[in-house]
């Protein structure tokens, strides 16, 4: 029997990068699909658009299993374009996979999808919520995981959501470079002094998740994973960790939760209409994020995943480190 | 005429598949369109055979929605609970309706839905009497009835509070039942912390407007608040019959209800004594929202219906876990020392009780024991002449000394309850365990009769000292002590003295309020067969005898001398203030006695050790001649141990471990100590004589099997048997049921393990035991392992999260940054010290710790001021880190 082919979407990100470069280490036959070439050794690049059914089809076509990462996964921005990329995507390597004639599916999702602005305190997986998610990115993604998790048992199709909760690792520009830059120029607020509790997970450990589930899913089929580190910290001992790794001091400014969430509203709405360069500073789904814990039961997901965290928070934290001595913050 | 009812709306925890109408004919015969929720489909869906039907009525201003909670699968009873007419989602006919009309109503409902066989009725508020009524109209068809926060006192329109004296005021009544609606929102607005608004809103939902809101005045008009309103005789009917209704029957009640208040609940107690009785301290009138009722409901339907064959009736199936013990102690009066001592020639006329510096000038009071015993009993003769009778419930708020010791005895003798509440429960503490106690009398010192007038304590009043008459009046104080006394004295020297059958052993003695460390303190009710048991034990443990006597360093020992037949010598101190006990203080009273066993609070050891030094030639042999020292309430640390070893070398230097509910389980001297050497939590000895103890196991989530056992290095809920062992908690029927829930043991809720050597070793309590996803563990392991780092001077573990997949929380004081006082907000710990605790706690407990915060002074228990409040601490805990702002510690 040759090895099996699995098409990883996505993998020009550091997750999906590592997804890729785990699975071709372990003997499969690894293609990426993504916009440019992911260029990693020993996988064959698929470049397309993933709004693009032609595309997608394309890049399926032989594959026996997909581990579906590409989304957009920004916090501002047009609805629209969150529904053709999240959903819509989705859409199409759903369709694909059918054309197929079936295959497994990890649909990388998250646990925003299901977070509806209160505090998560120890709760396992809770439902996908479309209509009560906050923010268009995890309204899209709660609706592209209803949509995966539906077509689970159809013409031979098998899939699993994982939702791996605020992925960090070296080399990440989304969230832990943005930290560091933004502390770096003493622009990083702590909300009510940073105390909420919240997951985090390093990439590492997060991409092992995704590969035990691919190897997993004929048990783990129709059902939904949150992946974390089980290490939840404040999020002011999140922040001075990842500046210290970086070399930068940590974060001084302090905001209160509710003025955050409200000037989070008015800079979103003025991005509405006049975008920035960049993201915006602040938006109410990010306050809330910063702001209210969100950590999570983690003893069905080992338990079913068979899975466990092997880079400690403190170990992650000292390869960070590493990363940032060979990329020092200017 | 039909009159359009607005769509029932999806409301909070009621499944829509609940919901049902049915048109049936009323009292006039018309056609009635009733809302009620059914559980029975919901039931069905689940695969659950009703045992049999609940059937709800709420009040005003509420609708079924009230019940909601009645519905889960612990519960295996069918739940009708229906909104009366004109109110909640029920018709509104225009018709008014007296509570005969209702009763009737109801019944021609529960006609229509063939409601038949074992019914539980369920009441709240005004729906308490609807209910009842329709129990004695249909009780070949009952078999037990719940009611809350209800009433049916025949005095009605005196135990009204003036809010709904003046709500039953025509005009008034108009404008705020049914004009605005003040009066529901005044209702809902009683609970405490307030109910979030989506509940709020369903409450309100059916009450939109004013013609929906009729119903509401119309209820209050129907309050028969006068005697000759119209509803009256129906209510003298249901009160009398109530009486008559011999059925299991729980009373659950909301003590902050401006309504129905505790008179109500004890006019309902007297009328079925043979109610289980649960207050749930702090909830109001809607107790329902306030308190697990259902919980409380489901445990209590299992505990009554759910043994085959006949479920019990009216006298409670429970057994005291003091009466399994193997060795019992013979039953003997207590005080019977005291009789026993003033007739015998050689110790009549020595001392009973010395207390140094009691009198005004600086003096000693002695008191023999032949004047104690005649005090006893005059005392006792004067409280029967005043009209106290056996198992009335007596509030004792005296300084520890003389005096109480007279009254107490007094009281025991004749069998009236002794209510005995630290003052160190604070006001607020000691005024929730006297109203709590229902106290028929309460006899206290000038201060003690301050409060209660201030405060609004019940009971007639008693004071210790003749009283200025002005001070009578304005205390509404009827007698005092001296003159009880006094009367006493003179029947004895008429002729005729106490004249009393002792009273039966296995009747209530006294209520021993806990100490509240763990929630609102809870009145532990000892028989007096018990109770004795309990002053044997603590005799037996101490080898106390009449030649050798005891000093009372802590207040309530200065009661035990008596029972046992040993002397008492009070120290020259604040008895309020044991932990301010000096060394001098107590050496004079050990000097007193010679070779006393001493008593102390453990917050008295470091001040006794720090003010060793001030000791003179004298006051140190006279502390070197202390034969035993014990002391109550927390177990000692090593390092005090030692220090006191040094001041009382010859004395057996006992640690204790013990409760309210059964003072005295194990205890442990220095060497013993030392022989156990290190270990996980703190090894408290082998047991005192006739106490057996044993270990519950726990699951992964902390939680107990039902398996027991003695085995070693087991770690699980303690459990003790003794024939001292409590015999309930006053009106806590759940809270008793839970700690009885393995047969024949008392569950401490203290979490330990047994060793090879048969001693016990206490890790915390048991609510706290740490549920991790990586398994159990206990707070002291994770307080021991952070007080490893050198710079840490103590630490207090707390969690967050659910049972099971809980995080570690580590608090702290540092050497540095301590400073005694009140407990300060804690702060984030600095990095390195973090980083150094988790290492330690990772390294020793092998446990993750997720956050390390620092403060001044952690929380400890007000009466103790010793034991870290673990619980403060998670609460805390919890708040902070969701990310919301915490209350004070």
């Amino acid at each position: 029997m040759s090895a099996p082919t699995v098409l990883v979407t996505g993998a020009s990100g550091m997750l999906g990068g590592a997804v890729a470069t785990a699975l071709r280490d372990r003997g499969a036959t690894v293609r990426a699909f993504q916009r440019r070439p992911a260029g990693i050794d020993g996988v064959e690049d698929v470049c397309g658009s993933l709004t693009e059914a032609d595309d997608v089809r394309r890049a399926v076509v032989g594959a026996d299993a997909v581990v579906h990462l590409a989304a957009k996964v920004s916090i501002s921005g047009p609805e629209s374009e969150y529904r053709a990329i999240n959903i819509g995507g989705t859409e199409n390597v759903l369709d694909a996979l059918r054309a197929n004639g079936g295959g497994t599916l990890v649909n990388v999702s998250t646990p925003s999808a299901a977070h509806l602005g209160r505090a998560i305190v120890g709760l396992d997986a809770t439902p996908a919520d479309p209509e009560r998610a906050r923010g268009p990115y995890a309204r899209t993604k709660a609706a592209a995981e209803l949509l995966a998790m539906d077509a689970d048992g159809d013409d031979g199709i098998s899939v699993t959501s994982i939702r791996p909760h605020i992925v960090w690792g070296p080399g990440d520009t989304q969230l832990v470079g943005r930290i560091v830059d933004r502390a770096a120029s003493g622009r990083l607020p702590l909300l009510d002094e940073g105390m909420a509790l919240i997951d985090t997970t390093y990439v590492t450990n997060a991409a092992d998740a995704i590969v035990a589930a691919h190897d997993r899913i004929a048990d783990v089929h129709g059902q939904s994973f949150v992946i974390s580190n089980g290490e939840p910290r404040t999020v002011r001992d999140v922040f001075a960790g990842w500046c210290e790794a970086a070399g930068v001091p940590a974060p001084t400014l302090r905001v209160p939760g509710s003025v955050a969430r409200l000037a989070g509203r008015l800079i979103e709405r003025v991005w509405e209409k006049r975008p920035g360069h960049d993201e915006p500073p602040m938006t109410e789904f990010l306050a809330e994020q910063m702001s209210t814990a969100h950590w999570f039961d983690q003893r069905r997901t080992r338990e079913l995943l068979q899975w466990t965290p092997r880079v400690s928070m403190d170990e992650g934290n000292a390869r960070l480190a590493e990363w940032f001595r060979a990329h020092p913050v200017v | 005429m039909v009159k359009t009812t607005p769509e029932i709306p999806d409301v909070p925890g009621v499944d829509p598949v609940l919901h049902r109408t049915e048109q049936v004919r009323d009292h006039t015969g018309e056609l009635r369109r009733w809302h009620l929720l059914d559980s029975g489909p919901w039931l069905a869906e689940r695969g659950i055979t009703p045992r049999g039907t609940l059937l709800a009525v709420h009040g005003n201003p509420t609708w079924s929605f009230l019940f909601r909670s009645l519905v889960r699968e612990d519960i295996p009873w069918r739940l009708i609970a229906v909104d009366q007419l004109e109110m909640g989602y029920s018709e509104r006919t225009g018709v008014t309706r007296r509570y005969q009309d209702r009763i009737t109503d109801l019944s021609l409902l529960t006609d229509a839905l063939s409601l038949h066989g074992p019914v539980v009725t369920v009441g709240h508020d005004w729906g308490g009497l609807i209910s009842t009524g329709w129990a004695l109209d249909n009780r070949h068809d009952v078999v037990g009835m719940i009611l809350t926060n209800t009433g049916v006192h025949q005095r009605i329109e005196e135990a009204l509070p003036k809010a709904l004296q003046l709500a039953t005021t025509p005009g008034f009544r108009t404008a705020s039942t049914s004009l605005t609606d003040a009066f529901l929102r005044t209702t809902l607005s009683l609970s405490k912390p307030s109910l979030p608004k989506e509940i709020q809103d369903a409450y309100l939902a059916p009450y939109r407007s004013r013609s929906r809101r009729r119903g509401i005045d119309q209820f209050v008009a129907d309050i028969p608040a006068a005697a000759d309103h119209p509803s009256r005789a129906t209510l003298d009917r249901v009160a009398e019959g109530l009486t008559h209704l011999q059925v299991p029957t729980l009373f659950a009640w909301g003590p902050r209800d401006i309504t129905f208040s505790d008179r109500f609940l004890r006019d309902l107690i007297q009328r079925v004594p043979h109610a289980d009785v649960h207050r749930f301290e702090g909830a109001s009138h809607l107790v329902w929202e306030d308190a697990d009722v259902a919980g409380l409901v489901a445990q209590w339907l299992e505990a009554t219906f759910s043994a085959a064959g006949t479920p019990r009736t009216e006298a409670p199936a429970r057994r005291p876990v003091s009466s399994y013990a193997a060795e019992q102690v013979p039953a003997a009066p207590i005080g019977e020392p005291i009789a026993r001592l003033a007739a015998d020639p050689i110790h009549a006329h020595r001392p009973a009780v010395v207390e140094l510096g009691a009198e005004e000038d600086g003096g000693t009071r002695e008191i023999s024991w032949s004047l104690l015993h005649r005090r006893v009993e005059d005392i006792a003769a004067g409280l029967l002449g005043h009209g106290v009778r056996p198992g009335d419930r007596v509030s004792l708020l005296i300084t520890p000394g003389a005096d109480l010791t007279g009254v107490l005895y007094a009281c025991f003798r004749i069998g009236a309850v002794a209510v005995v509440a630290d003052a160190g429960l604070g006001t607020q503490g000691l005024t929730r365990a006297v109203i709590g106690s229902h106290i028929d009398w309460l006899i206290g010192i000038p201060k003690a009769l301050v409060g209660a007038r201030a405060m609004g304590w019940p009971g007639r009043r008693i004071s210790v000292e003749q009283l200025p008459t002005v001070d009578r009046a304005a205390l509404g104080v009827e007698t005092s002590l001296a003159e009880l006394a006094r009367s006493g004295a003179l029947q004895r020297e008429l002729g005729a003295p106490l004249d009393v059958a002792h009273p039966d052993p296995d009747s209530d003695a006294a209520v021993l309020f806990t100490s509240g460390s763990t929630g609102p303190a809870k009145g532990a009710v000892m028989t007096h067969r018990q109770l004795s048991a309990m002053f044997a034990a603590v005799g037996d443990t101490l080898d106390l005898a009449p030649e050798r006597g005891l000093v009372a360093g802590f207040a309530t020992f200065a009661l035990l001398g008596p029972a046992l037949g040993a002397p008492t010598v009070v120290p020259d101190m604040d008895i309020t203030r044991p932990g301010e006990l000096t060394a001098p203080a107590l050496a004079a009273a050990i000097g007193a006695l010679g070779r006393p066993a001493v008593f102390t609070a453990p917050a008295a050891l470091r001040n006794i050790l720090d003010t060793a030094g001030e000791l003179d030639e004298a006051g140190r042999a006279a502390m070197a001649g202390a034969a035993s020292f014990f002391s109550a309430g927390a177990p000692i640390p090593a390092h005090l141990l030692q220090g006191l070893a040094e001041i009382m070398p010859e004395a057996k230097a006992l640690t204790p471990y013990g409760m309210t509910e059964c003072l005295a389980v194990a205890a442990i001297d220095l060497e013993g100590i030392e022989a156990a050497g290190p270990g996980s939590g703190v090894c408290v000895g082998t047991p005192v004589p006739r106490v057996q103890i044993a270990v519950a196991v726990m699951d992964e989530e902390g939680r107990t099997t039902g398996e027991i056992t003695e085995e070693a290095g087991v770690t699980g809920e303690i459990l003790v048997r003794a024939p001292h062992v409590r015999d309930r908690y006053l009106m806590l029927w759940g809270t008793t049921h839970t700690s009885m829930r393995f047969e024949g043991w008392h569950a401490t809720g203290d979490v330990g393990h047994l060793d090879r050597a048969g001693r016990l070793w206490v890790e915390g309590r048991a609510a706290h035991v740490l549920a991790t996803a990586d398994g159990l563990f206990t707070p002291v392991q994770v307080e021991e392992a952070a007080e490893a780092v050198p710079t840490v001077r103590r630490a207090g573990a707390a969690v967050v999260g659910p049972r099971g997949t809980q995080q570690v929380v580590v608090i702290l004081e540092t050497e540095d940054g301590h400073r005694p006082g009140k407990a300060a907000r804690p702060k984030p710990a600095a990095p390195s010290l973090s980083e150094a605790v988790r290492r330690a706690v990772r390294e020793r407990a092998g446990v993750e710790v997720v956050a390390v915060f620092e403060t001044r002074a952690l929380p400890t228990d007000i009466r103790h001021n010793s034991k870290i409040d673990r619980a403060a601490l998670s609460r805390w805990s919890e708040q902070t880190l969701r990310g919301e702002r915490a209350e004070a510690l």
